[in-house]
């Protein structure tokens, strides 16, 4: 952040955060003592009798987190952001200060019978408006909004399994956020009747209530627990097919039609083959390296380049690959090395058979051996026209700190080998 | 007198397309296309080696291996296989197969192949290489750990590399200055200590294909 240096921004600071870190940011903002803030914060909640909580309560959704800027959030944070979607809590908060507002002016014209109702209706708003935008977003076949399509994604901390429906995930999320409306709703309910003092005789009606409600719960709960695992194997059948399609799907876009294509150019024995070859690469990696493939992967750009090669040639290569490295700069010059290396053989041995590309990278340090079966030629009598071998091969690797070895026997193939040091640090 | 092979796969074209380049080559015997009748046909016609497919309905190659040996521990093995995945060839190479080779083989080199763990050597191919220089990579560390098991020598790491290579046995021969005998002596006790060695590598690989309870 360019401004943290100057002056920083109003964001709860999670780090020292006692609760949502509101107060902890405020007072890095006005670059005074935590301890100060919450010092004057406790004496305004004593003086407003409890309003500057509320006041707390409702700041804590609108000031946003710095946990943007690379920190962990927080354990009451992260509960806070899955129990919650902003739109629907702000929604509520809007609905609940409204509430305050018309009391707060009915109160000023005189239509007013007593104070022990406003927070009681505040409460009580808010929690139906947060119940009332729930059941809408709960809706069979209304379209999910957008936003708890996006909370439920960030809610997740590990990157989403495929193929799980993303409204199924906000579940959760949703039962939090209903049950604090409940909460919100209830509480402003008793908050009514203990201010009226009229908790007292309702105290045996509260009884019954919750006997009825214990009871209900118990004949109930059977029912419910079928209906639970109905859903659950429902939804699992339900990935299972999506799972399936999904398979299916990718067998036609890339098996089917290259049979198809096959088919078509049956007169021309190298392009099947060609087209054989990359189907073939195509789903084995689909099939087995989904898990293993790195990006800026030694290993994974020399295959790459393997399989590019192969392509444009037709000419089987065979790539085994033992370990790994980074891919720096020096590591790029070995792929490219590498990528000469092959095509020389492809064009002037692809007759010859299959190419073999053996990497082995431990250490810190990389050899690569390219080995065809074709002619073979005299590495000492390289025409000084063929540039690939000796720019492009030997010189690339030599100006990284490297080394590069032609050995070729007229008649069994030619081997070249590429080397990189471990380098010095 | 030609090696008698069984080839076991569960798809029909590719058993038909492996009937057919070996053709004069060995004597095929019969083609299985699951586990059972591969384990039947098997104890019935007793080849000389057994082609067989790693993945399979039914717990695949690995589980002819381990019915087969409850009748007929001697019986041979030759897996042969379009996979990639490093632990599902080790685990059919654990369990008893004398070699790998992969699916784009020549018919020529395949019977090659089959003569040799006829013999009782050892088979394997640039992509076993690399999965077993691989796995015996780095120093071991556990204390228990069998020096005579657990670790590849200089030359057997030297014979591996240069199969990886794609090095023929004669051609390692010449290179390595000793003889194609030797090479195969090098080969069979690489074969040795991955079926037996304990290497955490190996027992991991194992566990992941759920072989290890």
């Amino acid at each position: 952040m360019a401004t943290a240096a100057a002056r920083p921004r109003f964001e709860r600071d999670t780090e020292n955060a006692i609760v949502a870190g509101l107060l902890a940011g405020l007072a890095r903002r006005l670059d005074v003592d935590p301890l100060l803030v919450r010092i004057v914060f406790g004496v305004l909640v004593l003086v407003t009798g409890g309003a500057a909580l509320v006041v707390y309560v409702i700041a804590w959704p609108f000031v946003p987190g710095d946990e943007e800027a690379g920190r962990p959030a927080t354990k009451t944070e992260r509960w806070l952001r899955r129990a919650s979607s902003p739109r629907r809590l702000r929604l509520a908060a809007g609905v609940g200060l409204l509430t305050l507002a018309t009391l707060l002016v009915f109160r000023e014209l005189g239509i007013w019978w007593s104070d022990a109702v406003i927070w009681p209706m505040v409460m009580a708003a808010s929690g139906a408006a947060l119940l009332w935008a729930q059941s809408r977003a709960m809706q069979p076949g209304l379209e999910v909004e957008p936003e708890a399509h996006a909370v439920a994604t960030t809610a997740a901390e590990a990157p989403s399994a495929p193929g799980l429906p993303a409204p199924r995930r906000a579940g959760a999320a949703d039962l939090y956020r209903g049950g604090f409306g409940v909460a919100l709703v209830v509480g402003a309910g008793l908050l009514f009747l203990s201010a009226n003092d009229a908790l007292g005789g309702a105290r045996e009606a509260v009884l019954v209530a919750v006997a009825a409600i214990a009871a209900l719960a118990l004949i109930l709960a059977p029912f419910l627990w079928r209906l639970g695992r109905n859903l659950a194997a429902e939804r699992a059948e339900r990935i299972r097919s999506q799972e399936r399609a999904e398979l299916a799907a990718h067998l036609h876009d890339s098996v089917l039609q290259t049979l198809t294509l096959m088919q078509k150019r049956a007169d021309n024995p190298r392009e099947v083959a060609t087209l054989a070859r990359r189907q073939e690469r195509e789903l084995r990696s689909w099939l087995f390296d989904g898990r293993s493939r790195r990006t800026a992967s030694l290993a994974t750009a020399i295959e790459d380049a393997a399989a590019e090669v192969e392509d444009a040639h037709g000419v089987p290569i065979e790539v085994v690959v033992v370990g790994d490295l980074e891919l720096d700069e020096r590591a790029a010059a070995l792929v490219a090395a590498t990528r000469e290396a092959l095509t020389n053989a492809a064009k002037f041995a692809g007759d010859a058979g299959a190419v073999a590309v053996y990497a082995e990278m431990q250490n810190g340090a990389a050899q690569v051996f390219v080995r065809d079966r074709g002619a073979g030629f005299d590495p000492e009598r390289i025409p000084d026209d063929r540039r690939g071998v000796r720019e492009s091969i030997v010189g690339r690797m030599e100006r990284h700190g490297g080394k590069a070895t032609v050995r070729s026997t007229p008649g069994s193939g030619t081997e070249i080998e590429l080397t990189l040091e471990a380098e010095e640090r | 007198m030609k090696p008698s092979v069984v080839i076991v796969d569960d798809h029909e074209i590719f058993r038909s397309g492996v009937r057919a380049e070996l053709e004069g080559l060995v004597e095929v015997l019969g083609d299985a296309g699951s586990v059972e009748e591969a384990v039947r046909l098997i104890s019935e016609r007793r080849p000389d080696v057994v082609l067989l497919d790693v993945h399979m309905p039914g717990g695949g190659g690995v589980e002819v291996i381990r019915q087969v040996a409850e009748t007929n521990p001697s019986q041979r093995f030759l897996a042969l296989s379009v996979s990639d995945a490093a632990e599902d060839v080790i685990a059919v190479v654990r369990a008893g197969a004398r070699g790998y080779v992969t699916k784009s083989i020549g018919g020529e080199e395949l019977a090659g192949a089959v003569a040799r763990v006829r013999q009782g050597d050892a088979v394997f191919s640039p992509r076993l290489a690399g999965f077993v220089l691989d796995a015996f990579a780095g120093q071991i560390t556990e204390a228990e750990a069998d020096p005579e098991l657990d670790q590849l020598t200089m030359r057997e790491r030297e014979v591996l590399r240069l199969i990886a290579r794609g090095y023929l046995y004669k051609e390692i021969a010449l290179e390595l200055g000793i003889s194609a005998k030797t090479v195969e002596a090098h080969v069979s006790a690489v074969l040795r200590k991955l079926q037996l060695s304990n290497r955490h590598e190996l027992s991991r690989w194992a566990v992941e294909r759920r072989l290890v309870d």
